[in-house]
């Protein structure tokens, strides 16, 4: 009797929990992929809520989003696209926050080419890979670290850009380019360096690359919605952010 | 218009020429030894030209990249012959897009040589014409139609040309940042304005040229 009474107890409490499971459709930047799976696991874990994510780059969202995309939530690449979407009234500008800062390294996939202090640029090398700056965030980091460096003329004649900065390690992981400036997140596997050489660039050198999310207007779960995000700001979602070798503000 | 796009126009124009001249030199012998061989190798000669059909151009441009990057044995060649290395490089764009558009000069070139049959040419060797004057006053005269798609097929298929570009060529304006390229980089970077302009600009110049080539063909034949 007691068992069937716990058993009809449990049901009840699952069939609760069920009606108020949710869903949050989130559209994220790729560069955030890994990190998002592992904490979507998480947050389905410890909520109920499911989540559907969506992996693509920042400019392809902000295009989909503005031509009413079902998306919850939106990880984006830079801080840029979020806060427009919010002026634009796609997003509730309120709230937006960053969740998670880049880190630029300068890395080749041969062991010994880059030094720990990036001296490298200034001898010889072939080509230099960097995202686009007029694109990517870790594109105009690179731009700007090189400039404060002084070395941005002298390697225009070696410099290949990738589109993003997928693309970007893809050239250095090749190697087709020498020596590229990528995301330290890129360059780690399990919390350690995943091969090759590299150099971290002193923080001082860039602003910071900062990755904004930013609720969308109108979601469709909202209750799921906001619970997302208040996951990702928790301690368990900022343990995951920075084991894949992204800082937090 | 930018200097920038206008830049890439001529950059994929240049690409798209270059390439379909490349294309007809090697696209003739291949598609008359596949319209006439009995060969086992027909088959499979025949499938790996066709394979840029099939694969997703990122593939193939990451393919690409690997075998003319420092590992690969195009690599190893373009270095031991004091060329250097492809990728980023206007050559290695070329390059990827002879392969990429190789189907779509072989295949009208092989269709007309094989619908022409053998009577034609058996016709001119009994009055003794020789090989190459066969080729030349009767296959290739006969062939006309399959050339001129082969030449239109070529030129329009690269300069629409997306994925291998991409892959291969690094964005560097001038040498391999193409129309399709630009059009892209501008809609990432929210550039609406100039990449429709950019992208009108590419439409119109399709459709004139497929046109006048429609045109010029129809003359001819």
């Amino acid at each position: 009797m007691k068992t069937v009474r716990s058993a009809v107890l449990a049901a009840l409490c699952l069939l609760a929990l069920r009606a108020e499971a949710g869903e949050v459709r989130v559209a994220v930047a790729a560069n955030f992929a890994a990190p998002m799976k592992e904490i979507a696991a998480m947050f389905q874990a410890d909520t109920g809520h499911t989540v559907q994510a969506s992996f693509g780059s920042t400019g392809k969202f902000y295009a989909q989003i503005r031509n009413g995309a079902p998306y919850d939530v939106f990880l984006a690449a830079d801080d840029e696209t979020p806060r427009r979407l919010g002026s634009e009234g796609y997003a509730e500008a309120a709230s937006e926050f960053t969740y998670a800062q880049g880190t630029l390294v300068l890395w080749s996939r041969n062991p010994g080419t880059v030094d720990a202090r990036g001296e490298v640029l200034k001898g010889r090398f072939g080509k230099l890979a960097i995202a686009n700056p007029r694109l990517a965030p870790y594109g105009r980091a690179a731009q700007e670290a090189l400039q404060k460096l002084g070395l941005w003329d002298a390697v225009q004649n070696r410099l290949v850009m990738g589109e993003n900065i997928g693309q970007t390690l893809q050239f250095v992981a090749t190697g087709a380019a020498d020596l590229g400036f990528v995301a330290l997140s890129q360059t780690l596997k399990d919390g350690k360096p995943a091969g090759g050489s590299s150099s971290v660039v002193p923080q001082a050198l860039y602003a910071p690359i900062r990755q904004d999310a930013v609720v969308l207007a109108k979601p469709q779960d909202k209750a799921a919605a906001d619970a997302f995000v208040a996951y990702l700001k928790g301690k368990k979602a900022h343990g995951v952010i920075r084991s894949y070798g992204y800082a937090l503000p | 218009m930018s200097p920038e796009d206008l830049q890439a126009i001529w950059l994929t124009l240049r690409l798209a020429a270059i390439t379909t001249a490349i294309l007809l030199v090697i696209a003739t012998p291949l598609a008359w030894w596949l319209a006439h061989t009995r060969s086992f190798w027909k088959g499979p000669v025949g499938a790996l030209v066709n394979l840029p059909l099939v694969l997703p151009p990122t593939v193939l441009g990451f393919y690409l990249l690997l075998w003319m990057g420092p590992d690969g044995p195009i690599g190893h060649l373009t270095d031991a012959l004091g060329f250097g290395r492809l990728p980023f490089t206007f050559w290695g764009i070329v390059v990827g897009s002879v392969l990429f558009s190789l189907p779509f000069a072989v295949q009208p070139i092989q269709n007309a040589f094989e619908a022409i049959g053998t009577r034609p040419l058996e016709a001119a060797a009994t009055l003794r014409a020789g090989f190459v004057d066969r080729f030349f006053s009767v296959a290739v005269p006969l062939a006309r139609p399959g050339f001129l798609t082969a030449v239109v097929l070529a030129f329009a298929h690269t300069v629409g040309e997306f994925g291998v570009v991409l892959m291969l060529g690094g964005n560097i304006p001038g040498e391999t940042l193409v129309a399709s390229v630009a059009i892209y980089n501008r809609v990432e970077a929210l550039e609406y304005g100039p990449a429709q302009a950019l992208a009108a600009t590419m439409v119109a110049f399709s459709f004139v040229t497929l046109l006048s080539l429609n045109w010029l063909g129809r003359k001819r034949a």
